[in-house]
């Protein structure tokens, strides 16, 4: 579980995240969305550690980053997985090296033992007759695995999901984000997802944060967030032409 | 104070790359793959920059030592003299910016691009360790080229003068003439700073790169300017201080 308090972040006088307060459930898969420009990156950066929060607190399974100094921030770190917008795999090595990076970098196993943990963790994404390839011989979803099992690799207490399904068509965005669902329930991590796509925020959005140029404006469930009458959501929720029309329908 | 802050910037990347090491097995991969992508596959462009380089310096010192009182070995002495203060060393280390210093900020620059050194950060990974120590290391062999382009170098004139009529004992002679073991150790202080100049210089400009795949480009160019620029510079001030 992760708990942020009144998190304040700040770029050149322009406040970016602006006392957001909320708590990100363990098994869960908690969705942070808004408009692009929200500050939803912002946000992910400051619980990843990436930026340093110019104010407020964030609390993993109880510790607090104030309490931190630097090397426990960096084995917060090796306990964190992160699936970037762009896959973020390196176009040098091949799948299973891409997902044996982190084990041979950080662990101390053998290299039978961490090819074997690499083996599991593709598989988990069925892609086993990929193993050998390079990135750039696979497919945009398929990078997305790679990265997924490059990021649970490690076993992480806390996965970071950023657009996961940008740039997928929907039929393999809504593959990604079962994927995501299925692997916080089977290994019960706290999975955080930055997302504007609507259909993950119906499919696997067990908790919602909605921001607002950097405010938190709503929070609840995707059950939730299509009976509330918060203007901003219902705008966003339903701002395309065909979930209008479902509206309509409803 | 846009540049002071660069400056700032560049010392303190410097520092970081020695610090937070990744492991010995990792690093010793890494540093002999960039001892071949740097070094070893460089080999062959400065071997025949310098071959036909150091033919026409004694080309055109020939062409400027017609009177027949002037001894023929001069030639050799002043190929050899162009060669190893200032063409093998300095001149080289200007075409190794644009083919070296290029290929380290775009490999850079594009894993900042694609977000592979964010995935670096997030696990736990010192990614300046891990990107740039291994190139610092693997320049450190940059004065094994720059000996290679002075013997090609010199070679090449010896050949040059050879088919011009000149005999070759005057060459040679040339080449001994009047020779100063100190000038070596000047060429090699200087190549050694070069190295040190070619690999981060370009480092710094990749690793701290913003915006898409454009600006990797813009990056490239700008890397190879300030890396030409400050190789002319510090041999300027090591020239100063050790020649004057």
């Amino acid at each position: 579980m992760i708990e942020i308090k009144n998190i304040i972040k700040s770029f050149n006088e322009s406040t970016i995240v602006n006392n957001v307060s909320t708590t990100f459930l363990k098994g869960k898969t908690n969705l942070i969305i808004g408009q692009s420009g929200s500050g939803k990156t912002v946000l992910l950066k400051c619980l990843l550690g990436l930026h340093t929060p110019d104010s407020g607190e964030i609390i993993y399974d109880g510790v607090s980053n104030k309490k931190m100094n630097d090397s426990s921030k960096t084995l917060l770190r090796r306990e964190m997985g992160m699936v970037f917008q762009g896959s973020a795999l390196f176009d040098s090595m091949t799948v299973i090296e891409n997902v044996m990076f982190p084990l041979t970098m950080l662990s101390d196993k053998n290299d039978e033992e961490i090819r074997e943990k690499a083996e599991i963790a593709i598989q988990r994404v069925e892609l086993e007759k990929a193993y050998d390839k390079l990135p750039s011989e696979l497919s945009g979803g398929m990078q997305k695995r790679v990265a997924i099992a490059r990021a649970i690799v490690m076993n992480p207490k806390y996965l970071f999901c950023d657009e996961p399904n940008s740039g997928l068509d929907p039929r393999t965005s809504i593959i990604i984000d079962k994927l995501i669902q299925e692997i916080t329930k089977e290994f019960n991590i706290t999975t955080i997802i930055n997302s504007h796509d609507m259909n993950s925020v119906m499919e696997i959005g067990e908790k919602i944060i909605f921001l607002v140029d950097g405010e938190k404006n709503w929070e609840g469930t995707n059950k939730e967030i299509f009976k509330t009458t918060n203007q901003s959501v219902t705008d966003f929720v339903y701002s395309s032409e065909l979930l209008k029309k479902v509206k309509q329908y409803l | 104070m846009f540049y002071l802050s660069d400056i700032g910037k560049y010392f303190i990347m410097i520092k970081m790359s020695f610090f937070k090491p990744s492991k010995w097995k990792v690093l010793r991969k890494l540093i002999f793959k960039e001892i071949n992508d740097l070094i070893i596959e460089s080999i062959p462009i400065v071997a025949i920059l310098s071959f036909f380089i150091g033919a026409v310096i004694s080309i055109q010192t020939a062409l400027n030592l017609s009177s027949p009182f002037i001894s023929k070995s001069l030639i050799g002495f002043a190929t050899r003299q162009s060669v190893i203060l200032e063409f093998a060393p300095t001149f080289m280390s200007i075409i190794m910016a644009g083919k070296v210093g290029s290929y380290i900020t775009s490999s850079i620059g594009t894993m900042r691009v694609t977000e592979q050194i964010d995935a670096l950060e997030v696990m736990g990974i010192n990614p300046l360790n891990y990107l740039v120590f291994p190139k610092i290391v693997a320049l450190l062999f940059y004065p094994f080229v720059i000996t290679i382009s002075m013997f090609v170098a010199i070679f090449g004139g010896f050949l040059a003068m050879t088919f011009a009529g000149v005999p070759s004992e005057a060459f040679i002679s040339g080449i001994q003439m009047e020779f100063e073991p100190y000038h070596i150790v000047y060429a090699y202080i200087k190549t050694f700073l070069f190295a040190i100049i070619l690999a981060t210089v370009p480092s710094y400009h990749g690793f701290y790169m913003k915006g898409g795949a454009l600006e990797v480009g813009k990056a490239s160019t700008l890397s190879f300017v300030w890396t030409s620029i400050i190789i002319i510079v510090v041999n300027f001030i090591i020239t100063q201080l050790l020649l004057s």
